[in-house]
């Protein structure tokens, strides 16, 4: 299981709160692990960082293992890092060789506003949910589970739209930071499933138009986004998303 | 070590017979008036599967409601994290389950330590979570013709658990996430993300608001209410290392304890038995491989112990398969708390595989070859898949190797059948309270709970109190808002200004080796006497030697941890005291002076049918011990075999 520890330079960028213009800071780690996941090595670096009585560098993370959506980063320009349908927390040292520096960044989006260093505010998804990404059922008025059938291959693609974890990769790796897959995994989940159907005009016009709002970008089909998507959301799903809103464009009236 | 209160406490279960107290209790609760909703304000803190929930039905039924999250989004409440599935008693199957069984596996999965009353009105709301959860577009698994799909799990000998592939706590969690949303939308519910809970302020006895920090500016903000529910989770991050997110927290639940909430059975703690292996000293969390697993999946080590050949070429007839070997009848599918002392005892006797020699494998070969690798991938994929990326090993090639760690808490806030705490207007739902798991809950059953309290429980019980309690305005500058905001400003500084040496980390780190070693798997009276001991200890040293840099006035997550380590600290000696009150062996809590002559936990009836519920005095003062006595009317305690 051992192997070669690792000596990495690491530019890390430090941003002392959201009016700070910020800057790249360069440190030095010895002795990394090769089995560390990438935020135990920045874990690693914060105690340094405290040892030698410096501020640790602060960046948003919680269940470690690649559900919750909380850790970001942005490595040498890739977000999330460099393996595929792998989230930060997921990532490990292994997949880096001694002598490497790494850039480590926010995502950069200007509906994503820096907190601070590596941290940013990703409220506008909660907004662009509010907006309608959602059945409204109320407790207590719901039929039997077996009442409302879903063929097994219908409820497959709408899990595989389901499992989107709201990280912002998606919007991080798009030139346009455009928020199109995010809201195209809840749209289509819910624009396949017979429960989705009463709002589905509604839906799919409230969520877009807030989407917009918050200042995404456009989408233009490059599908950097999913191949920096930790749960592989597909760009299938951002089709769906169109012909939905041209659906909804031309029935709402 | 405790003094013990002369009066038993009374949960409050109405009498009558179980099948029909629920209903009846929410005929004789009073009802406040659809218009007169709108005047009550309710504070819920965390966002999970309980908090979501929670806040949820409570906007819908047009309470003005105010939800807190320390994370960034209330989406990211560590029930996302649950894999496995849910548990209702709907028997879609047709194999024999019913709300009795449900109710009957749980109790005696407990061991016979959790309250009748609330695990019936558990097993019969069951049903209904599904299908609230269904009608909200929740992607369960389905079978081709549409209908909902359900697998067995540990401690249960009928396929009830409905599930959403290994992410079944992510999709009810986006659920109850969304209802919120929409409750938001509609201006019923506020989400404040970013804060934690520092104190609960008490006026004239009731619960009535909190003080938290914004962690984003530092700043301390009061917000007042008419009831406060709590929907914190568990405190397994005491032992450091966990399958817990990192931020998980005993902080809210401690300081509602220290304002006079009494904290119950702390000592039982679940150890899962699927996780992978600790590999270094670096490691900062532990990952579960899902319960679910064990469906398919069969344990072994080698019968020769120190063998140290690869699995492929250890041959059929030197493994020892030793679950299936104690345990005939339930084999790979004994609960959690006997599979992981099952682990423990091989590698304690030298039969551990891997590097550490603390694993045992958890081999899909004859899965496999029975149903097809495609099989096993549609099932299991994202597991092994997360398997895969963290120990660089091909599970389809290559048994797992897995280990116990702790996973959550059955401990929690005491209270009574309405989820009230000892103080009035004060609710605790889902892990952080104690009520329904006893010492050891069951695979697939918290996602139940959490979602029976939030959905289907608070909404009844808490207009009760609502509409009896006598609730006058409370502003934020009642003295008793201000004497909380204070006490919450002196710790902030006081931890800020100790400028010690030390990270705080590295006294979580050496908590949670304290803890592990001498509180978790087994525990006897002197481990548990040093425990306490070195637990003062470094509490000394932590208020005397913690470096906390930066400020309080913005951004400071060396300062989240420092508060939240601070309670842990004085947390950890009360789970130490009632373990070693606890002078028997029940579900995860295993005192090795009581066992059978093969190593099987011994219950001691007679002197500890009761729940332990403490009230705190103070750091370092003796505590007073409370207890609950339990009966069993309905499911008459026996010796739990699983063989």
């Amino acid at each position: 299981m051992s192997g070669e520890h690792l000596s990495l330079t690491l530019r890390v960028w430090r941003q002392d709160g959201p009016e700070d213009p910020g800057r790249f800071e360069t440190y030095q780690l010895d002795n990394v692990n090769p089995h560390m996941s990438f935020l135990e090595m920045l874990d690693v670096l914060n105690e340094q960082l405290i040892e030698s009585g410096d501020e640790p560098v602060e960046f948003d993370h919680d269940c470690r293992e690649g559900i919750c959506g909380m850790c970001s980063l942005m490595i040498n320009g890739q977000a999330h890092g460099p393996d595929r349908a792998t989230t930060t927390c997921q990532l490990h040292m292994r997949r880096f060789r001694s002598g490497d520096t790494i850039t480590i960044e926010p995502w950069r989006a200007s509906a994503f506003p820096v907190v601070r260093d590596l941290v940013v505010d990703r409220s506008a998804f909660d907004r662009i949910i509010q907006a309608g990404g959602y059945v409204s059922v109320n407790t207590g008025n719901a039929p039997d589970g077996n009442a409302i059938p879903v063929p097994g291959t219908v409820q497959e693609t709408a899990m595989d739209a389901a499992a989107c974890i709201g990280c912002g990769a998606c919007v991080a790796a798009c030139k346009n930071a455009s928020a199109m897959l995010f809201v195209s995994a809840k749209v289509s989940q819910l624009a396949m499933l017979p429960q989705g159907q009463a709002e589905r005009t509604r839906r799919v016009l409230g969520m877009v138009t807030q989407m917009d709002e918050e200042g995404f970008g456009a989408c233009t089909n490059t599908s950097e986004c999913e191949a920096a998507c930790p749960a592989e959301i597909s760009v299938s799903h951002i089709a769906r998303l169109n012909r939905e809103y041209v659906r909804a464009a031309l029935t709402a009236g | 070590m405790a003094r013990v209160a002369s009066e038993p406490l009374n949960s409050r279960v109405p009498d009558g017979p179980i099948e029909q107290l629920w209903d009846r209790h929410r005929f004789n609760m009073k009802l406040v008036n659809p218009a007169n909703k709108r005047k009550f304000r309710i504070i819920v803190v965390g966002t999970g599967l309980a908090g979501g929930a929670a806040a949820a039905s409570l906007g819908e039924l047009g309470y003005h409601v105010q939800a807190f999250c320390f994370q960034d989004s209330p989406r990211r409440a560590h029930s996302i994290a649950a894999q496995g599935g849910i548990n209702a008693a709907k028997n879609y199957p047709n194999d024999g389950d019913s709300i009795w069984r449900l109710f009957y596996d749980t109790v005696k999965g407990g061991d016979y330590r959790a309250r009748e009353a609330n695990v019936y009105r558990l097993a019969q709301i069951s049903n209904h979570i599904i299908d609230q959860c269904v009608a909200q577009g929740v992607p369960f698994a389905r079978e081709y013709g549409g209908t909902l799909a359900n697998r067995s799990f540990g401690g249960a000998q009928v396929s009830r658990t409905f599930y959403c592939r290994g992410q079944t706590g992510q999709q009810l969690l986006l659920g109850a996430y969304q209802a919120m949303m929409r409750q938001v939308q509609q201006g019923r519910v506020e989400v404040f993300a970013r804060r934690e809970m520092l104190e609960l302020i008490v006026v004239d006895g009731l619960a009535r608001g909190i003080v938290v920090r914004n962690m984003r500016t530092g700043q301390l903000e009061t917000h007042t209410a008419d009831a406060v529910v709590l929907c914190t989770g568990g405190y397994g991050n005491v032992f450091y290392l966990s399958t817990n997110a990192k931020g998980c927290n005993v902080t809210a639940a401690w300081r509602c304890c220290r304002r006079g909430a009494y904290f119950a059975n702390p000592c039982y703690t679940q150890i899962h038995p699927t996780c992978i292996p600790v590999s270094g000293d670096y490691q900062s969390k532990l990952t579960l491989m899902s319960e679910s697993l064990r469906n398919d999946g069969r344990v072994w080590v080698p019968k020769k112990a120190g063998d140290t050949r690869p699995p492929s070429e250890i041959p059929e007839d030197e493994r020892d398969y030793y679950l299936e070997r104690r345990y005939p009848s339930f084999g790979n599918l004994v609960p959690r708390d006997v599979a992981s002392r099952a682990a423990k005892e091989r590698c304690d006797a030298g039969y551990g595989v891997g590097e550490t020699r603390l694993a045992v494998y958890l081999d899909f070969q004859d899965a496999i070859a029975r149903d097809g690798v495609e099989t096993i991938r549609r099932k299991y994929g994202n597991l092994f898949h997360m398997y895969q990326k963290i120990t660089a090993e091909n599970p389809y090639e290559v048994p797992m190797r897995i280990y116990p760690a702790v996973h959550y808490t059955m401990g929690g806030l005491w209270v009574d059948y309405n989820l009230m705490s000892t103080v009035p207007g004060l609710f605790v739902l889902g892990e952080a309270n104690f009520s329904d798991h006893g010492a050891n809950r069951l695979g697939a059953s918290a996602l139940m709970q959490g979602l029976s309290d939030g959905y289907f429980v608070i909404p009844y019980t808490i207009g009760d109190h609502l509409a009896t309690a006598s609730l006058p305005p409370v502003s934020e500058d009642h003295p008793a808002c201000q004497e909380a905001v204070q006490a919450a400003e002196e710790r902030l500084s006081r931890l800020m200004s100790v400028s010690g040496k030390r990270s705080v980390d590295s006294f979580h780190r050496a908590l949670g080796q304290i803890m592990w070693d001498r509180c978790g798997m087994a525990r006897n009276r002197s481990g548990l006497e040093t425990a306490i001991s070195e637990i003062r200890d470094l509490r000394e040293q932590f208020w005397k030697d913690v470096r906390v840099p930066g400020s309080a006035g913005t951004l400071n997550q060396s300062l989240e941890k420092a508060g939240r380590v601070a309670d842990f600290l004085e947390f950890a000696e009360l789970l130490a005291i009632d373990a070693l009150e606890r002078e028997e062996s029940c579900g995860g809590h295993f005192r090795e002076e009581h066992q059978t002559e093969d190593g099987e936990a011994r219950r001691n009836d007679e002197q500890f049918m009761h729940v332990a519920a403490w009230e705190f005095h103070g750091v370092g003062e003796e505590p007073t011990l409370h207890k609950e006595p339990l009966n069993f009317q309905y499911v008459p305690p026996t010796t739990r075999s699983y063989k």
